[in-house]
């Protein structure tokens, strides 16, 4: 019984991280400017390319290809915030959406252009690979190497919003901009930081989970849902709403596939519409 | 003088219509070529393809016109509007293809509305042939496979326990449920039988594994489609120490399928399955048509079970072609088909004249490591095999 439990919540904290990895930047950037980015998803299959292309053609080892990801992706997505997003900050939702959508429709296509449509395979290093031992039992290492990679990324962001001046701008603009603009924080160049280092952590994030869950093009599509729910749940702009939506969402569905394959994925929609019934800004979303 | 010239004006005549009616026969083509099922696509073609490559002047005269359509995915929406409009627009004369069991189930109606044979090239759900009298199958049955991996994992690999894994669409319903039958009739039990997504997205395999890992049978029984959710059916297996555990995977061919084997490491090594086909088999007829694969496609490919099967379909359409003389009919093609014997690269096989299901030989095989790469070993081997599910009886293969 015991053992049950532990295996629960070992593989979903695995499963919770890559969700807080690749969503917390969308929940920061949805919970600042308001802008809904469903090109999210996109940012983290390109992280996931990146990673893969680069240990697979060039031979660069797999830690400093993911670092490689989070800067590459962060610096194009500027790119893409200033030449497209800057003009639909304000405009109505549909705009937002249409846009976004069809943004992760060209990657889906271009990606499958000249990639092609089958998976990506990923040669991890082997010192990630077999399993450790704990004592008590083994555990498989890449899931270990993901839940303390998760805990720091949650640790680091944590200090840098709650302990830095940056950080307090950004918290001070998430709870009323009209306000943090006219006390002389420049909103704009706030959101473009911001905007970078969320599409950075997706890309991260991506190329984190090509080993657990696969990187194909449709993987920007597919694991939307995911990325909205969490950031649904969590409450928009909390990175503690993100880590504690992905760890309840993680666990539950990975419970809910031990302990009674036969329902799917029911138990993680069905727990999305009780919260978001309790609280319809999510766990730590500030109402309107 | 003039009944010698009559003569030869007859006999010309008669002998004209045979010398002249070359036949254009329009097949057409229901393969997945885009998405994450392309590669069973382009498998099924490539052996196709060489079988006319090498064979195209044994058809006397008669041309075979391919029209493709792309059945996408699982689902059997996009392939049964594919079928209809090849049937009726394009007026084909044969159908072939089907690489997902529902693409085959929502097409059959068509087929036997339209009068048209249908070919079916891989779609291994028992009772598929019985939802038409045209259609004929090359392929397998999941049954052949399971229901003979139950009884020699109890038999002969002296398991006392399994547990089943399958992706929840009809194949997989339907390999469990035989190797359930064929396990527990010599002896064993079945402890847990675990649906494990579909088969569109391959999932994250770690729970369903762990929940067996923590169960201890001896055997893991697993059921995926070939491709990619394989490849991530043998990563989580060793992710999770199962080996170590002792807990064997055993399943169809479908895990350690020839195109994805190098890519599955040595902890594919020890791996026991039953199939119709390996590329490492060691028939010579087997060994020909490996040489000329690699030659027409290159030295780093190799055919899989998809491959053959294509070559196997297209070598049952030339006998259509060539016994009808070109003229297609339904009723006629299905009467040639029906005992159609072959020597196929993957050993004899036959057309059952009563079910319209292939018999052929089923291999045990095992996963070694030889001269630094991994292979299909052929450890035994079971005779002409007519599906179990008809032969049994069970369930829709009853009716």
């Amino acid at each position: 019984m015991v053992n049950v439990a532990v295996s629960i919540i070992f593989d979903g904290l695995a499963y919770a991280m890559i969700l807080f990895i690749v969503s917390v930047g969308l929940s920061v950037t949805m919970g600042l400017m308001g802008l809904i980015n469903l090109a999210h998803g996109a940012f983290a299959m390109a992280g996931g390319y990146v990673t893969v292309k680069l240990m697979n053609v060039f031979g660069v080892p797999f830690p400093l290809a993911l670092a490689c990801a989070f800067v590459l992706v962060a610096v194009v997505s500027i790119a893409f915030e200033r030449l497209l997003y800057a003009r639909l900050y304000g405009a109505d939702e549909l705009d937002q959406v249409l846009l976004t959508i069809g943004l992760v429709f060209m990657a889906i296509a271009s990606f499958t252009f000249f990639f092609g449509p089958q998976p990506q395979p990923i040669d991890i290093p082997s010192y990630l690979t077999g399993q450790v031992d704990l004592g008590f039992r083994s555990f498989p290492t890449y899931r270990v190497f993901m839940i303390v990679t998760g805990f720091a990324l949650m640790a680091l962001l944590w200090l840098g919003f709650e302990r830095t001046r940056i950080g307090a701008q950004i918290r001070a603009a998430v709870d009323n901009r009209r306000m943090a603009q006219s006390v002389g924080i420049d909103v704009d160049r706030l959101f473009i930081v911001t905007f970078a280092v969320g599409s950075g952590l997706a890309a991260l994030g991506g190329g984190l989970s090509v080993e657990l869950v696969g990187m194909d093009p449709t993987y920007a599509i597919k694991y939307l849902v995911f990325f909205l729910i969490v950031v649904a749940v969590g409450g928009m702009g909390s990175i503690r709403g993100a880590f504690i939506a992905a760890l309840v969402l993680g666990i539950t569905d990975n419970a809910g596939k031990y302990l009674w394959p036969e329902g799917g994925s029911f138990f993680i929609y069905a727990l999305t519409v009780i919260i978001l019934l309790a609280r319809p800004a999510g766990l730590y979303g500030k109402r309107e | 003088m003039r009944l010698m010239k009559t003569v030869l004006c007859l006999t010309a005549l008669l002998l004209l219509p045979g010398l002249a009616q070359a036949k254009t026969v329009k097949v057409g083509v229901v393969l997945t070529y885009s998405g994450g099922a392309a590669q069973f696509g382009e498998q099924i073609e490539r052996g196709m393809m060489l079988y006319m490559q090498q064979h195209e002047k044994d058809l006397g005269g008669h041309k075979i016109e391919l029209i493709k359509r792309d059945s996408k995915r699982p689902g059997g929406d996009i392939a049964k509007n594919a079928v209809q409009e090849l049937i009726t627009r394009e007026k084909v004369d044969i159908l072939t293809g089907f690489v997902f069991s529902p693409n085959a189930m929502a097409s059959a109606p068509l087929a036997t509305q339209g009068k048209v044979p249908m070919i079916i090239m891989n779609a291994g759900t028992a009772w598929i042939p019985s939802l038409s009298p045209y259609i004929a199958r090359v392929s397998f049955t999941m049954w052949q496979s399971g229901y003979l991996m139950g009884t020699y994992a109890a038999k002969t690999l002296g398991y006392k326990t399994a547990a089943m894994g399958y992706t929840d669409y009809p194949p997989g319903k339907d390999s469990v449920n035989s190797f359930k039958m064929g396990f527990e009739a010599a002896g064993g039990k079945v402890v847990d039988s675990i649906p494990m997504g579909g088969p569109r997205e391959v999932p994250d395999f770690t729970p369903f594994f762990q929940r067996v890992k923590d169960a201890k049978p001896d055997a893991f029984y697993v059921f995926v489609p070939a491709g990619n959710h394989a490849a991530a059916v043998v990563k989580t297996y060793n992710d999770l120490g199962m080996k170590q555990a002792g807990v064997t995977l055993i399943g169809p061919g479908d895990i350690t399928q020839d195109t994805q084997l190098q890519g599955m490491g040595d902890g594919a090594v020890g791996l026991v399955t039953m199939h119709h086909y390996s590329a490492d088999s060691e028939r010579p007829e087997n060994k020909a048509f490996v040489a000329a694969w690699k030659k027409a496609y290159g030295d780093d490919t190799t055919p899989d079970f998809m491959g053959v099967q294509g070559y196997d379909g297209m070598a049952a359409i030339f006998h259509v072609i060539k016994t009808l003389d070109g003229n297609i009919d339904a009723e006629k093609a299905m009467a040639a088909l029906k005992g159609w014997k072959f020597n196929s690269p993957r050993g004899p096989i036959m057309i059952d004249p009563d079910t319209r299901d292939i018999v052929q030989d089923e291999y045990v095989h095992e996963v070694v490591k030889e001269g630094g790469r991994l292979k299909n070993k052929e450890i035994g081997k079971v005779d002409q095999v007519k599906d179990p599910c008809k032969e049994l009886k069970v369930g829709k293969c009853g009716e």
